[in-house]
């Protein structure tokens, strides 16, 4: 077992998961119904990669774990997903910030491992960057028509750019496993701000600056919204031992 | 492992619906985009003689097309609640998208919810065709004014329920709906030949969640066969109260609006479905149900049109919480929508600048 690719492709696997698992859970919820079938669409975007990502990290394990084995029957502290994509949606402003620096991440990454030598991570990754890319304008256009657009929805965005910011650190933090397979997204952070500075500016929001910067996610440490998820996305699956679906 | 490794592929009753889906849809490409456009500027009894005419020859209406006021009253109503069902049936369905027990039936169910909402887009705009706008039809919505399906106003208690709502409620618009594949005016019968084959597609779905639980441990089983037991009596009144009752039947079926009566449908939903729950080994909750040679179809015990009234009048379980939480939604999404217009009008003027 190649431990240093399975640890790898499960913090893209996780990071696709708990992205989809939030953005799942506003169905219903979308200011107009137009938004209810795109924000329908980014999730099923998402949880598609999910599943094909933990499959792979699976199959590199060779342990028998499939998709639902790993979704499903690992503790919070197992997964390695970025403290960003399991932060709350506590509104409309929270939910189009956050995917805009998660999809602008995203699009980055998986652009490098499509060119990867893992000829399966570069499949994934091909196929995947098509589908971060209509995320990442999704959310560019509507940051810069809500930044743009009242004063509420000003003072909204500023507030869900500013909670959100310290998140995007982490996302761009080397460690040994991010070195030790594919691509290491340390380098990404500059072009990363070439992608999301514009967007702000044409918002008329502000960058904030750079302090405080939390990690964590990547080594299991979690945010207290994490339990949460977690419990309840897995609650029916554990109650019942060795059935199928 | 493919969790519909072993799942039958053969659902009684599900090919023919969808044939005849396909038949409305050759005969409406058949037909072209619309039938002769009545004469401009008419009188109002020529306009009468060429709309009837329309009817008489089962052309279709188009949108340019002269119509009487009660024929689009009677369509506004309709598909606004159809439309309605189709956003407010979100909620139910919904329930279950975080606890899925598979990552694949998150995915088949969240494809729904998406498909629902699609649904409900493309008929608030056949109903915008017709004249009325979204924005009022969904204010009615709120208001209480303008009703959704039965239904809807039942929980989804277990995954069970999930399986069972898609399989039966789904099911059940299937066979609602297909006639309407020919509905005398053409934007809605194009609009039902895709909305029927993508509701028989979740049906399948459901009967294919509803099989691998039946198959499944003891509780699984017994977690179907409790939400069938729920769910049968609220998709039996889907077809609403019998033919006699019925307020709108008539002038909707002379205007080939409506083709069948809500008890022909409701009895060929059971004759369909019969077969579906054996090769389910579930059962169905009437001891009553039993073929009769005689007629050629299930005898059944009717809904309990009681209990259908009062959910209709806003007493079912959920109706209060449905209605609350898509008020909620609407009330929450006000501010985006405000900057969204806020945005695109200093837009247009700077451009225009
Ligand atoms: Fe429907
Ligand atoms: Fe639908
Ligand atoms: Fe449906």
């Amino acid at each position: 077992m190649n431990e240093k690719a399975v640890a790898y492709v499960l913090r893209l696997g996780d990071d696709a998961l708990v992205a989809a698992q939030r953005m799942a859970a506003l169905a219903t919820w979308a200011p107009q119904l137009e938004e209810d079938v795109a924000l329908a669409n980014i999730a099923l975007d998402l949880l598609g990669q999910a599943r094909a990502l933990l499959t792979y990290a699976g199959e590199l394990e060779g342990q028998g774990r499939d998709e639902d084995l790993l979704a499903y029957r690992r503790d919070e502290h197992e997964f390695t997903s970025a403290l960003l994509v399991e932060q709350p949606d506590t509104d409309f402003a929270a939910t189009m910030v956050k995917l805009l620096f998660f999809s602008a991440y995203q699009r980055l990454l998986y652009e490098e491992l499509s060119a990867g030598d893992d000829e399966t991570l570069a499949a994934i990754a091909a196929k995947s960057v098509k589908e971060v890319a209509y995320h990442l304008s999704h959310a560019c256009a509507w940051t810069v028509r809500l930044g743009d657009g009242t004063e509420e929805s000003k003072r909204r965005m500023q507030t869900a750019v500013d909670e959100l910011w310290p998140y995007t650190h982490e996302l761009f933090a080397s460690d040994s496993v991010w070195r030790g397979y594919g691509f290491d997204p340390a380098g990404l952070r500059e072009r990363w701000l070439g992608i999301v500075e514009p967007v702000l500016a044409e918002a008329t929001l502000e960058r904030p600056v750079d302090d405080w910067a939390p990690t964590g996610g990547r080594d299991g440490l979690h945010t207290e919204h994490f339990g949460y998820l977690v419990g309840e996305m897995q609650s029916l699956h554990r109650a019942h031992e060795g059935v199928s679906w | 492992m493919d969790p519909r490794a072993s799942q039958p592929a053969f659902i009684p009753g599900a090919a023919e619906l969808l044939a005849e889906v396909e038949a409305a849809e050759s005969l409406l490409d058949q037909r072209g985009p619309a039938g002769a456009a009545a004469p401009a500027g008419g009188e109002e009894a020529d306009l009468l003689a060429h709309f009837e005419a329309v009817i008489a020859a089962d052309a279709k209406i188009e949108p340019r097309d002269w119509v009487p006021a009660g024929y689009r009253e009677s369509l506004i109503r309709q598909i606004a609640q159809h439309a309605h069902s189709e956003i407010v049936g979100m909620q139910p369905e919904s329930n279950w998208i975080t606890r899925a027990p598979s990552l694949k039936r998150k995915a088949i169910l969240l494809a729904k919810v998406q498909d629902e909402a699609g649904h409900g887009l493309y008929l608030y705009s056949v109903a915008e065709s017709l004249g009325a706008n979204r924005e009022s039809l969904l204010t009615a919505l709120h208001d209480g004014k303008q009703k959704y399906l039965n239904f809807i106003n039942y929980p989804t208690l277990t995954w069970g329920d999930v399986g069972a709502l898609a399989w039966l409620t789904d099911g059940a618009a299937v066979v609602n709906q297909v006639p309407l594949c020919r509905s005398s005016y053409g934007p809605y019968a194009r609009a039902m030949v895709r909305v029927c084959k993508e509701e028989s597609f979740h049906h399948r779905q459901g009967f294919d969640l509803l099989w691998t639980l039946s198959q499944g441990s003891p509780a699984q089983h017994t977690m179907a066969q409790e939400a069938v037991n729920r769910w049968w009596g609220p998709a039996l009144a889907m077809f609403g109260p019998p033919h006699r009752d019925s307020t709108h039947s008539e002038k909707s079926m002379a205007w080939r609006i409506k083709r069948f009566t809500n008890d022909e449908l409701r009895q060929r939903f059971v004759d369909i479905t019969v077969p579906q729950a054996e090769i389910l080994g579930l059962t169905l909750p009437d001891p009553a149900l039993a073929w009769n040679s005689e007629r050629g179809h299930y005898d059944f015990t009717p809904p309990d049109y009681e209990e259908l009234k009062r959910v209709v009048a806003g007493n079912g379980p959920c109706n209060r919480q449905r209605l609350a939480r898509r008020r909620q939604a609407h009330e929450q999404g006000e501010w985006v929508r405000a900057a969204a217009a806020a945005h695109a009008a200093k837009h247009s003027r700077e451009d225009a600048a």
